[in-house]
């Protein structure tokens, strides 16, 4: 453990970058899953077809495909992201949110919000068309129904399938680091072949870390849950 | 035509609006499609060059050999074990005894939260990554457990799922534990999570892709092949959509398999779930 506590910068700094592009992809592929599962769900044929075709494209290829496109193939056809240069510096290190950086959050932001697209989704199928009907029997205006019936039941059922694919992510920004950012990933590849005695004992260490931080978000889904959930 | 919790059935004022947004929304899309093009094409994106190894025999070969035959052995392989790892672990977070119950469950949370891309680069640097077979070993391996503690909550959560009636029966009439389990829940848990089973493939062929950081034969390799070739002309592009449209119609194939096993044996009730963390408290005892 010793080799652990001696790297202990370096690695709290390597799970800085993995904390920050969980947070952008995050945030992004929330907005981004919001916005095609309006248009999933929405009344316009070609919009429906244009997300159901993005949502099953997208699905079925693996993140690295998606993340290499961005990251390697996309500067090809002059799509770049080299206005992006922020240094953030901290007590274990600069974090340098680069070209490489952007590249990456953008390629988990297009991945993660098809999942997110169909976590809504599935939410707002949860919930029983009477539902909807009644509440227009009794006189309910379209911006009522949706406000006090459809929408607060669909967000609670689409609360569990969400937290899977944000934790799903967390696990994901790792795959950022197989195309180049400084992350855990890559941090974790340096120090085992720098320290070929002590490798089992770093890998749990990495490990471990990964376990609190899904335990953490789990924890916090399951709050949010208890809290919004009807009796 | 109600068919959406969402919104009523148009009346004809509001058709005439919806088609108004159809054609706005498709003027839209298709201009993004035509700018996608355009900037393909002045980049040179379309150069028989760079499309060459995808039309020249001896290429289609190599992508299909050496990548699509080499990912599903390696998917297959994974899945394989996996379903041995989950079976084992699945059974063991239901037994009777606290001192089973507890590690395995302490295996199963542990295997779900690490992401396989650290498992693999532990396991390959552990095996050595000099020769081919220790690298597709080591994502055998990584994904073997992953998928198999992800495929131990699927047998857990699908023999919860066999009706109690059938265990209580089967007690009844004087059957013993193992035979109970054996003869009775897994026959009908195994119908249950066929599809979860099967959808838990699709994860497996993804996340060959992963191979790519050691360098592990599959798709992802012939991919490297193809576009580090200074003959091609740079041809990411190409080569990922090629490469890519190969996993989405494998992955396809397998979705299409999995819908119609659902249809086939379990009919009409809903895909089992199974959640990625937290579920399934090891400190209660199953029921009997």
């Amino acid at each position: 453990m010793d080799v652990v506590w001696e790297h202990r910068e370096a690695i709290a700094l390597a799970f800085a970058y993995t904390v920050l592009l969980f947070v952008f992809a995050g945030v992004g592929s929330l907005i981004g899953g919001t916005l095609l599962t309006a248009m999933r769900v929405g009344p316009i044929k070609v919009l429906r077809w244009a997300a159901a075709i993005y949502v099953t494209l997208v699905r079925n290829t693996p993140l690295l495909i998606v993340i290499f496109f961005f990251r390697l193939a996309a500067p090809k056809m002059d799509l770049r992201f080299d206005f992006v240069d922020v240094v953030l510096p901290t007590t274990v290190g600069d974090v340098r949110i680069n070209n490489i950086f952007a590249a990456c959050t953008v390629g988990l932001t297009v991945y993660t919000a098809a999942f997110v697209c169909e976590a809504l989704r599935s939410g707002v199928n949860a919930v029983p068309l009477g539902q909807a009907e009644a509440a227009r029997a009794i006189g309910m205006p379209f911006a009522g129904v949706m406000r006090y019936v459809v929408l607060p039941q669909a967000f609670r059922a689409s609360i569990p399938p969400l937290a899977n694919v944000q934790i799903a992510l967390l696990k994901n920004t790792t795959v950022a680091g197989a195309l180049g950012v400084s992350e855990a990933f890559i941090r974790m590849r340096g120090l085992l072949n720098d320290n070929p005695t002590a490798r089992i004992s770093l890998f749990i260490a990495f490990a471990a870390i990964f376990v609190v931080l899904v335990e953490v978000l789990s924890f916090v889904a399951n709050r949010l849950e208890r809290r919004v959930r009807v009796a | 035509m109600s068919g959406s919790v969402l919104y009523d059935a148009p009346g004809p004022r509001t058709i005439a609006r919806h088609r108004v947004y159809t054609v706005i929304a498709s003027v839209g899309l298709l201009a993004l499609l035509a700018y996608a093009v355009l900037r393909l094409q002045q980049n040179g994106q379309f150069e028989y060059q760079k499309w060459e190894p995808f039309v020249s025999p001896v290429f289609i070969e190599t992508i299909l050999v050496d990548g699509v035959l080499e990912t599903l052995k390696m998917a297959f392989s994974a899945i394989l074990l996996a379903v041995g790892f989950g079976v084992l672990f699945g059974i063991g977070k239901l037994s009777e005894h606290g001192w089973v119950r507890w590690p395995c469950w302490a295996v199963v949370e542990f295997w779900r939260a690490v992401p396989v891309l650290l498992n693999i680069i532990f396991f390959g640097i552990l095996l050595g990554l000099d020769s081919t077979t220790n690298r597709y070993w080591a994502v055998v391996i990584a994904l073997m457990l992953y998928n198999g503690a992800v495929l131990a909550e699927v047998f857990r959560a699908g023999i919860n799922a066999v009706p109690k009636g059938q265990v209580e029966a089967a007690y009844a009439v004087g059957m013993r534990k193992s035979q109970v389990m054996l003869a009775i829940q897994l026959p009908q848990a195994v119908k249950i999570m066929l599809p979860a089973l099967i959808s838990q493939c699709v994860v497996a062929l993804k996340d060959t892709a992963l191979g790519y950081v050691v360098l592990a034969p599959g798709l992802t390799f012939v991919m490297r092949l193809i576009y580090a070739n200074p003959d091609h002309g740079q041809n990411q592009i190409p080569t990922v959509i090629v490469i890519g449209g190969i996993y989405v119609l494998l992955n396809l194939i397998l979705t299409v398999i999995a819908t119609w096993v659902q249809r086939k044996f379990v009919g009409e009730k809903k895909v089992l779930e199974v959640s990625m963390v937290g579920e399934g408290d090891p400190s209660a005892a199953p029921v009997k």
